[in-house]
């Protein structure tokens, strides 16, 4: 299968609330970096369950799983039947796209890395990849269950259409 | 002794698609040297040139990430079990990686 990085062809499905809480927790985290996974069934590739991870680096440029989360959460979705549908982390001050760093970390060719990118207040730009063998492509973001909020203070603005806003909603 | 081996996704084409494999060494340096034996080429993906535990590499026995343990140094009993894990890591620019990048792991 031969995604170029322009096309958008595969989808990234992710709901809402799930969203709202990974951005949430980089807007927590600003200006460090944050990460964490959303866990889903094996094979099903849904991310069902967030799971906000801590930074070991506590850095504004690096992130890294912190050793012996990793291994307990990891050893929690194997219980589960779960596996890491999505593993993500945010840019601080740069855009929301894999830096050399990120793509000779990813370890994990399975999953979605979804990058968010906190360095503006008032928008949030939301892209997923496939980092496979070195190789990046970008995927679709689809928000499932999306809710239209009167009271939207954060923007999102993804891959897609990453010259117009595509969702609004609380942060 | 038996020590059981987990190895991660980007690691099982070296172990005949095997997400768990056995091998033996009183230390984590004897149990990757035999892992190496009967997987080749596995070795080299975890350990550098200088005999290292490569940057991009978590190994654990039991529950206890070998770095606090001696690293290569690390003293296994019968029973325990050896998790391999890619380290997960990165950011907007380089923080201590080493350069080889995904290379280094598959």
């Amino acid at each position: 299968m031969d995604d170029s990085a322009g096309s958008l062809e595969r989808v990234l499905a992710i709901d809402a609330a799930i969203l709202e809480a990974i951005v949430a927790h980089a807007r927590r985290d600003h200006p460090d970096e944050a990460c964490g996974v959303v866990a889903g069934p094996v094979g099903s590739d849904e991310p069902a369950r967030h799971i906000p991870m801590e930074n070991a680096a506590r850095s504004m440029t690096f992130y890294e799983f912190d050793s012996h989360e990793y291994l307990r959460v990891w050893r929690e979705m194997d219980d589960l039947d779960e596996e890491a549908v999505i593993i993500y982390h945010s840019h601080t001050a740069t855009e929301a796209y894999p830096s050399r760093t990120d793509i000779s970390f990813a370890g994990w060719p399975q999953s979605h890395y979804l990058l968010v990118s906190t360095r503006e207040p008032e928008v949030t730009e939301v892209r997923s990849f496939r980092i496979v063998d070195g190789t990046v492509s970008e995927e679709q973001v689809r928000v499932v269950n999306a809710t239209v909020d009167s009271m939207a203070v954060q923007s999102y603005m993804f891959g897609q259409s990453p010259a117009t806003v595509d969702y609004e909603c609380r942060a | 002794m038996a020590i059981d081996v987990r190895v991660p996704t980007i690691l099982r084409s070296y172990t005949d698609g095997q997400k768990a494999v056995e091998a033996t060494g009183d230390t984590i340096a004897e149990l990757l040297t035999d892992l190496d034996a009967k997987y080749p080429g596995l070795l080299a993906r975890l350990v550098t040139d200088d005999g290292a535990l490569h940057r991009f590499v978590n190994v654990y026995v039991n529950d206890e990430d070998v770095r606090f343990l001696g690293a290569l140094d690390a003293k296994l009993g019968d029973g325990d079990t050896v998790t391999i894990l890619p380290a997960v890591a990165g950011g907007a620019v380089l923080g201590g990686a080493v350069a080889g990048g995904a290379a280094a792991l598959s």
